[in-house]
């Protein structure tokens, strides 16, 4: 097995609120070796943001809280590091791109100067070493008149150019880790594969690893080395891309499969998984699918499954595969 | 609205944008639109006039500032003597302009003092927020809830009473004003950050692991100069009549050096004031047009670069 990048160990990340605690990540491990891409996948809400933003600490505030584990990054624990040691590997050691580029960019200042940010504070460049840093950028995430577009502001550009410009930022200090937090969701469908395919040119290139968080399996085809799936805070499927699209185990992760529509095939109605996902505040000691589930047992309505290696790589946690489960019932 | 369309028009990504112009074009669409408002206009001219007639007209009088004539003393406007002379003789135009320029000097200071003062802090608190933001704010609160001028009488009077020296006071007179000053002006820099620092491209600095200096100054305060511009405008001519009540009362600049304010003063004469009105109107006036042109001049900048306050 070659060596892990980054490396999270029983992390649970709670929100205390008014009305009870929501266990927005609950004991999830996961590791992301060098050079691969790893995609978290799960419908809104089950906690694929929270954890990327647990990992970037920036669960932050009076009501949020990293509870437990470890997130070890090339064998340091990030959670272990003060204020200023975790801003330095921010930005530096794990870059990040967001949903919506056109909020996460300063509509105040113009393009070049918010490449130029992280190499000064980051890599000690002076400004004109910046500035022309920055442009170099902006043309490797194709844009052509990089010149004219350093000079321009936010609203100038469209989605997809503010997005390349996002990942010119995330990737301007040569970072070991890319977190990308829905890169590709308010994009439409033709730049969405522009976008892709500048993330994958990049990881080939400097050999980084990708940390991709989105619902489209149709992304996770075309990206993944390696999938996990989230369900209520919980991984309950893992395994390597192939494996997984030819043989979910999780009955979650088949109904996400079939939910998907194909193309060139006519169909009446696409498939949807019955029910909704549970309201985080009043989960009880249950496999938390157990009510959305076509093959329910009774165990699953009292216990929750652990997440179990099936072969080769591949772990699911579901009762159906746990032979004393199956024995009991 | 012709300016919005105009700028979707030529923001578009696959139109061609002209690289000049892209640069600066939120400030001359701004410019612009102020160009096209014709009283603030008219308010910005004569501020300048003002200015230009203080800091270069009494290069060209023949007459200095306190140079006693007794032979000339309370004479009205007159060929030599434009504006008249005062009770020393001295020419009342070339003292006009003198005092223009301590008085503007004095408006201009203590604004960019208290919207450094203000902006800085308020920006911290609002940023930073939790105890650093109740220290500052409480010490704003303060100052907001004893009302500033017996607070300004009541430093004028210390100034006085500790004999400093009249060249001094200038400065001091700058200090106080910037004083109470800024608590306004930071509550509102304050609400500005709680409100920008939550915004996504915020979370996206903390994700750079930007430092909260650069964070602080190079990402937020650009966000509020707009509103800062307005605030300062207005700010100067809320000093320069601060100024002048201070001085009118003694408890500014006081003489020999002349300010519209203490100039005035002369008004508190009965016989001057019934008889002899080139002592006080023309310093009077100064501190209306001055003011003003500025507050309407602010005004127009409000309507240009404060988005809230579009009607």
């Amino acid at each position: 097995m070659a060596s892990h990048l980054l490396d999270i160990e029983h992390l649970s990340t709670y929100f205390y609120t008014e009305e009870g605690t929501v266990k927005a990540v609950d004991d999830v491990s996961l590791q992301v070796r060098k050079g691969e891409t790893v995609c978290i996948v799960g419908e809104s809400g089950c906690g694929k943001s929270i954890t990327a933003m647990s990992v970037m600490g920036l669960i932050q505030g009076p009501s949020g809280k990293v509870v437990s584990g470890k997130i070890d990054l090339e064998g340091t624990d990030l959670l272990k590091l003060n204020r200023n040691e975790r801003r330095v590997i921010r930005g530096k050691e794990i870059g990040m791109i967001f949903q919506e580029p056109m909020s996460s960019l300063n509509p105040v200042l113009t393009i070049g100067q918010q490449i130029m940010e992280p190499l000064i504070e980051h890599l000690r460049m002076s400004k004109k070493e910046a500035r022309k840093r920055a442009i170099e950028l902006i043309e490797q995430v194709g844009i052509s008149r990089a010149e004219q577009i350093a000079n321009s502001y936010p609203h100038e550009l469209s989605g997809g150019m503010l997005q390349r410009i996002m990942i010119a930022i995330a990737i301007s200090c040569e970072p070991k880790l890319l977190i990308a937090d829905e890169p590709t969701t308010a994009l439409d469908v033709t730049i969405q594969a522009q976008i892709l395919d500048i993330l994958r040119n990049f990881r080939e290139e400097t050999g980084m690893s990708i940390l991709l968080i989105t619902h489209d399996l149709g992304v996770v085809a075309e990206m993944a080395d390696y999938v996990i799936v989230m369900y209520s805070g919980k991984v309950v499927e893992e395994g390597e891309v192939t494996e997984l699209f030819a043989n979910p185990r999780h009955p979650y992760t088949q109904g996400l499969l079939k939910a998907k529509p194909i193309l060139n095939q006519r169909q009446d109605e696409l498939y949807s998984i019955p029910g909704q996902v549970p309201n985080p505040l009043d989960l009880t000691e249950s496999c938390y699918f157990h009510d959305r589930c076509e093959h329910c047992l009774e165990i699953c309505k009292v216990q929750a499954p652990e997440l179990q290696e099936l072969g080769t790589e591949q772990k699911v946690a579901c009762w159906l595969y746990e032979k004393e489960a199956t024995a009991r019932v | 609205m012709s300016a919005v369309s105009g700028n979707l028009a030529s923001g578009g990504a696959k139109t061609p944008v002209k690289a000049p112009v892209a640069k600066s074009s939120l400030w001359r669409q701004s410019i612009r639109r102020l160009m096209r408002n014709k009283l603030a206009v008219s308010g910005f001219v004569t501020v300048v006039f003002m200015i230009l007639l203080c800091f270069i007209g009494p290069l060209f009088s023949p007459y200095s500032g306190n140079h006693n004539n007794l032979a000339m003393m309370n004479k009205p406007p007159s060929a030599q003597h434009w504006l008249g002379t005062d009770k020393l003789g001295r020419d009342i135009l070339t003292r006009v302009m003198l005092a223009g320029r301590i008085s503007l000097t004095v408006g201009f200071a203590s604004m960019v003092l208290s919207v450094f003062i203000g902006s800085l802090l308020g920006a911290i608190a609002g940023y930073y927020r939790g105890v650093v933001d109740q220290i500052i704010m409480r010490i704003a609160d303060l100052l907001l809830t004893i009302p500033s001028l017996p607070l300004l009488f009541i430093a004028g009077a210390m100034l006085s009473a500790w004999k400093v020296p009249t060249d001094y006071r200038m400065y001091i007179v700058m200090l106080m004003l910037s004083v109470v000053g800024w608590p306004g002006l930071a509550r509102l820099v304050r609400g500005e950050m709680l409100s920008l620092r939550e915004r996504e491209y915020m979370q996206a600095t903390i994700v750079l692991g930007l430092r909260d200096r650069r964070k602080l100054f190079h990402h937020l305060l650009p966000n509020i100069t707009p509103l800062l511009i307005v605030i300062a405008t207005l700010n100067i001519g809320g000093s320069i009549l601060m100024e002048s009540v201070l001085s009118f009362f003694g408890l500014g600049v006081i003489q020999p050096t002349p300010t519209w304010g203490n100039m005035i003063d002369a008004a508190n004469n009965l016989i001057d004031f019934q008889e002899r009105p080139w002592l006080w109107v023309p310093p009077g006036l100064c501190i209306f047009i001055t003011v003003i042109a500025i507050n309407i001049f602010g005004d127009g900048l409000r309507d240009v670069l404060d988005p809230k306050h579009k009607r």
